[in-house]
């Protein structure tokens, strides 16, 4: 009984994340300005980072939080370096 | 559909509800994110997936891998402890990004210089 709940929970789970990334795409398409699309970029890469954790805990093997590791990383180096891009034109003065 | 891991009851619950409170808190950041009107309204919205949600589906993943080993696992928490710690930094950057723009540009809406 609790197998079915925590089954049908970790699949809603993942449903729910993968619709605030439909929601983080959206606003990358329509975002009026590059801002608005970084913002939902980093969006994005926190809801992808968070189905990775579940579906690790889906799968009960920690393979998958080393991955999540990873894109939290790089998705915060993007983002800083987009920032500093739209700030001064270059990455690196 | 994968079939969820051994877990005693009680975990099973925790985990399950654990879980579904961080989609539902990721899901509501980015409706915000979405329906938001001006740059700096939206800037807000996300940070409630990045601090709760992350919190909350990190927590559940740390309770069900420490009752699956029978042993405290930790490592979920560099996770926790990395996101908190970035996505002030990422979104200041930003907004003084989105300042500057708009400035340069004399956009409408923007927040005045304060004279000292």
């Amino acid at each position: 009984m609790s197998l079915l709940v925590l089954t049908w929970a970790l699949n809603a789970a993942q449903a729910i994340l993968g619709l605030s990334m439909v929601c983080a795409t959206w606003r990358v398409l329509i975002g009026p300005r590059a801002q608005d699309r970084v913002l939902s970029l980093d969006s994005l890469y926190v809801s992808a980072m968070l189905m990775l954790v579940v579906y690790g805990i889906q799968t009960g093997r920690t393979l998958y939080f080393e991955a999540a590791l990873i894109i939290a990383l790089l998705g915060f180096t993007s983002t800083l370096a987009l920032a500093k891009f739209l700030m001064r034109g270059e990455v690196i003065e | 559909m994968i079939a969820a891991p051994d877990l005693p009851p009680w975990a099973a619950i925790a985990v399950a509800g654990l879980v579904l409170a961080g989609a539902a808190m990721t899901l509501v950041g980015s409706i915000g994110l979405l329906r938001f009107k001006t740059f700096y309204d939206r800037l807000h919205p996300p940070t409630l997936g990045s601090s709760s949600g992350t919190l909350l589906i990190v927590t559940a993943s740390l309770l069900c891998f420490s009752v699956l080993r029978t042993r405290i696992s930790v490592h979920e928490l560099l996770i926790a402890l990395f996101v908190t710690l970035t996505t002030p930094v990422t979104f200041m950057m930003l907004a003084r990004a989105a300042l500057y723009r708009d400035r340069v540009e004399g956009n409408d809406g923007v927040p005045t210089i304060d004279e000292e």
